[in-house]
């Protein structure tokens, strides 16, 4: 008897089955969406990372935008000339100059030449310490618990011993996660192009800076006055602002920068290998 | 008027979500807009509907007659999932949007309560086949009601100064129990 129930209920609970996967079976030839073989085409070409430096939710998204026309060709910074080139030869349009973008820390206040005037105790991630305004001084600057370094989804970034980030110049393909992720916003983006920076975001004035920061931006105004081009660079909230757009890229401001805060073509030194090998041995 | 009756009596007197506690997830994590929540309440109103029209049969024809009612639970899952299914299939077609905007809550249908519970209820209250139909479409009419009344006050609560420790998870619950309240009003009406 037990056997009947056994073999009723199988049979029962196997043609319920048979019946639903037979009627699903039928609606999903029915219903099946024709989804475009260029998108999958284009996400293979494209990097995959969804790292968002498009502006798009995701690699998938940008490459439906691609199709529609609404996104340009040379969008997807994080694949650099190459991927540009690639979907410009898919799509049968000429390509264009991809200008490349890599991220740019503009604190060189590390443990070293920052004063600090609290300690942290609690979570080590740069968003938490910035609620108590970190362990520096300087409330401008870098908090060095590597959120950047964490977030940064291609290995272009490292926190070095002075407990500072660092960008890798050569593997930095200006996502922009890093920058999104700062709290503090000291890191910007810029494109190859630009060469001098201030390395400093302090707003304070000048005394109170130099008191907080052995490498401080003290507004005194000397990169003003050196800039070949009236303009050039402006001294805003005693800061020195470099105009890209007219400053010209060459190391004539820096020259007599009492704290050596700006600084000329520092950052296509720094590429992943000149980091490790900097590194000492046991370190690595 | 036994029909109307039930139709009455599940979607308002007995309303599943806001009297019997079925089918929460969804009315709290679909009904931030209004177009989501209409769509999910249309969604499931289909689902309940059609659970009620399919399980019905499956449940009179097959495991009653063969004498196996104790495979209820597995043959109305087996249905319900198949229907969801169904419904899935349609909504990417018909509209991707919507589909995206669903996200996870659409598959979620298929361990729904308030469906797998409209299913046992049928059974529980000896309904005939039309009965049962009306009262799986007069649960989801519920359904959708009561997804309705929930979004329109989350939209209005965008612009309404709540204190912070409400904000968030804890003032859509808050809101939930104010209709729950309301709601009882409705009590003892009709059974």
């Amino acid at each position: 008897m037990t056997g009947g129930i056994v073999i009723i209920s199988m049979a029962s609970m196997g043609g319920i089955g048979a019946i639903l996967s037979l009627f699903l079976a039928y609606a999903d030839k029915k219903l099946k969406v024709e989804e475009d073989p260029r998108i999958e085409a284009l996400l293979n070409i494209l990097p995959n990372t969804n790292c968002g430096g498009c502006g798009r939710a995701g690699c998938r998204v940008f490459a439906e935008a691609l199709i529609q026309g609404t996104a340009s060709i040379a969008g997807c910074v994080a694949g650099g000339q190459a991927v540009t080139d690639n979907i410009a030869e898919y799509l049968g349009v000429e390509s264009q100059k991809a200008s490349r973008i890599v991220a740019v820390v503009l604190c060189r206040g590390g443990n070293k030449e920052a004063v600090k005037n609290a300690v942290y105790k609690g979570e080590r991630t740069c968003a938490a310490a910035n609620l108590a305004s970190g362990e520096k001084a300087c409330i401008y600057s870098c908090i060095g618990y590597g959120d950047c370094v964490q977030v940064c989804k291609f290995d272009a970034m490292a926190m070095n011993d002075n407990g500072l980030p660092v960008v890798f110049h050569d593997i930095c393909n200006g996502c922009g996660a890093c920058a999104r992720t700062c709290p503090r916003d000291i890191i910007e983006m810029h494109p190859l192009e630009h060469k001098i920076f201030n390395y400093c975001r302090n707003k304070d004035k000048g005394a109170v800076a130099r008191k907080i920061c052995k490498v401080s931006c003290i507004a005194c105004g000397l990169c003003v006055k050196d800039c070949a081009v009236e303009g050039g660079i402006d001294m805003i909230d005693n800061l020195a602002v470099i105009n890209y757009d007219k400053c010209p890229q060459d190391d004539q401001p820096t020259k007599r920068c009492p704290t050596a805060c700006i600084i000329f073509g520092e950052e296509e030194k720094m590429t992943r290998e000149t980091y490790y090998a900097s590194l000492p041995k046991e370190a690595v | 008027m036994k029909l109307i009756l039930i139709f009455i009596s599940a979607s308002l007197i007995n309303n599943f979500v806001l009297t019997y506690f079925l089918g929460i997830c969804p009315f709290l994590g679909v009904s931030n807009k209004t177009e989501n929540a209409l769509n999910m309440g249309l969604a499931t109103t289909f689902v309940m509907t059609l659970t009620a029209a399919v399980t019905w049969p499956i449940y009179t024809y097959i495991l009653v007659k063969f004498n196996v009612p104790f495979l209820e639970y597995v043959a109305f899952i087996i249905a319900i999932a198949a229907l969801v299914q169904l419904v899935e299939m349609y909504i990417r077609k018909s509209s991707p949007a919507i589909y995206r905007a669903m996200g996870i809550y659409l598959p979620l249908i298929t361990t729904n309560c308030a469906v797998l519970g409209l299913a046992l209820f049928m059974v529980l209250r000896d309904y005939n086949y039309i009965e049962s139909i009306f009262f799986g479409f007069g649960t989801g009419v519920g359904f959708t009601i009561a997804m309705l009344m929930m979004s329109g006050i989350r939209e209005e609560l965008e612009f309404a100064d709540v204190p912070e420790v409400f904000q968030g998870v804890s003032i859509t619950l808050i809101i939930a129990g104010m209709m729950a309240l309301a709601f009882m009003g409705f009590a003892g009406l009709i059974r």
